[in-house]
């Protein structure tokens, strides 16, 4: 099941071809559906209310780390960025983003430990540690209902490149690649789930399954457990690149942050 | 933290049913995982909520090992009178939260 290598011609070439073939290439744009129309309808109600939502609970939680003065700096998120209301409007749709100073892609999260690091002189949050899914909660619930822009800066291209490259890698001892799920099978069932189409435009989001708040890089890792590889650590480059690469592909989509999946 | 969501609607007219729904940050661990060591993972969950309205009590729930983190609990009521509704959760090792909302009733 190899399929060809992706691009605006190959785009072009799969949009014309027939979708339901076994290898459909990628996903043509108006075809493209977010997790959310995969989960029942309770799943649905419980992520549009935010009476229910419990993701809103690290919202809530990360609303207050913004205004906490952290580190050596005795500096809040709030000192510089303001209200977040405003100042964070976008920027989740825009991650991972390029980082001059480091010369690649970081995620929001590590664009949040950045700078705790660089500006309030602080200690890193660990990764999914409660405190860094709130403040990432907090931002990313600034996007709700914007369309995603990641992935547009051509300083990024080589990494979305290598994204890319992963994405329709085979790897571990299923000898998977993700795109063999996600664009070849989506909507029919692995072990009575629907595959769904893998466009994070949730996260971070609340996972029944993990009864928590969870990253991308989680969901991430999770999937290749599943195809039984060794999973990359949190942070590492090869997750973000994934990341980049499949913000891109949902380029244009909804950002529903914080999602509710089962 | 932020440890309590709670809903309901500000303003009520005398006599109505009001939804009240309230989302809790709790674990609820069940006391029957083990930790990849093969540690038995103890036991902590919320054993009771309740909800009064003016001081009146007016929803009581017993909480159990099989329900899932971050309890959601909806039940209605009837609006009676201006005031305040309070919440409270308690459980396992001392976890005590309690939240008051203030309501309206024309």
């Amino acid at each position: 099941m190899l399929r060809p290598g992706a691009g605006l011609g190959a785009l072009a070439a799969a949009a014309l071809a027939v979708a339901a073939s076994a290898s459909a290439g990628d996903i043509p744009l108006p075809e493209r559906r977010s997790g959310y129309d995969f989960t029942s309808r309770e799943t649905r109600a419980m992520q549009d209310d935010d009476g229910a939502n419990p993701g809103l609970l690290w919202v809530l939680e990360g609303e207050g780390l913004w205004k906490n003065k952290a580190g050596s700096a005795a500096r809040s998120c709030a000192d510089c960025h303001g209200d977040a209301r405003a100042s964070m409007k976008g920027v989740a749709a825009r991650h991972p983003s390029f980082d001059a100073a480091l010369g690649r892609p970081v995620d929001l999260e590590q664009r949040i430990n950045a700078c705790r690091l660089n500006q309030q002189k602080a200690p890193a949050l660990a990764w999914e540690s409660r405190e860094l899914l709130a403040l990432t909660a907090y931002v990313a619930r600034q996007s709700r209902g914007l369309p995603v822009e990641a992935g547009a800066d051509p300083r990024a291209q080589p990494f979305l490149d290598a994204g890319r490259a992963a994405f329709h890698r085979r790897q571990g001892q299923l000898n998977l690649a993700c795109s063999q799920c996600h664009d070849d099978n989506w909507g029919r069932r692995l072990a009575g789930n629907v595959i769904p189409q893998a466009h994070p435009t949730g996260y971070p989001l609340y996972r029944l399954e993990w009864q928590s708040l969870g990253s991308l890089q989680r969901r991430l890792r999770n999937c290749l457990v599943g195809i039984r590889a060794e999973p990359y650590d949190y942070g590492a480059a090869e997750l973000v690149d994934l990341e980049l690469f499949l913000m891109w592909r949902a380029r244009g989509m909804t950002i529903e942050a914080p999602a509710v999946r089962p | 933290m932020a440890s309590a969501l709670i809903n309901l609607p500000q303003r009520a007219r005398r006599g109505e049913f009001i939804e009240v729904k309230t989302l809790v940050s709790h674990p609820m661990e069940t006391g029957y995982r083990r930790s990849q060591l093969g540690v038995p993972i103890p036991q902590d969950i919320i054993r009771l909520f309740i909800c009064t309205y003016n001081g009146e009590e007016v929803f009581r729930a017993e909480l159990h090992p099989a329900i899932a983190a971050n309890p959601f609990i909806v039940f209605s009521t009837v609006a009676t009178a201006s005031g305040t509704l309070e919440f409270h959760w308690t459980g396992d090792n001392g976890f005590s939260v309690t939240e008051s909302v203030a309501i309206t009733v024309d």
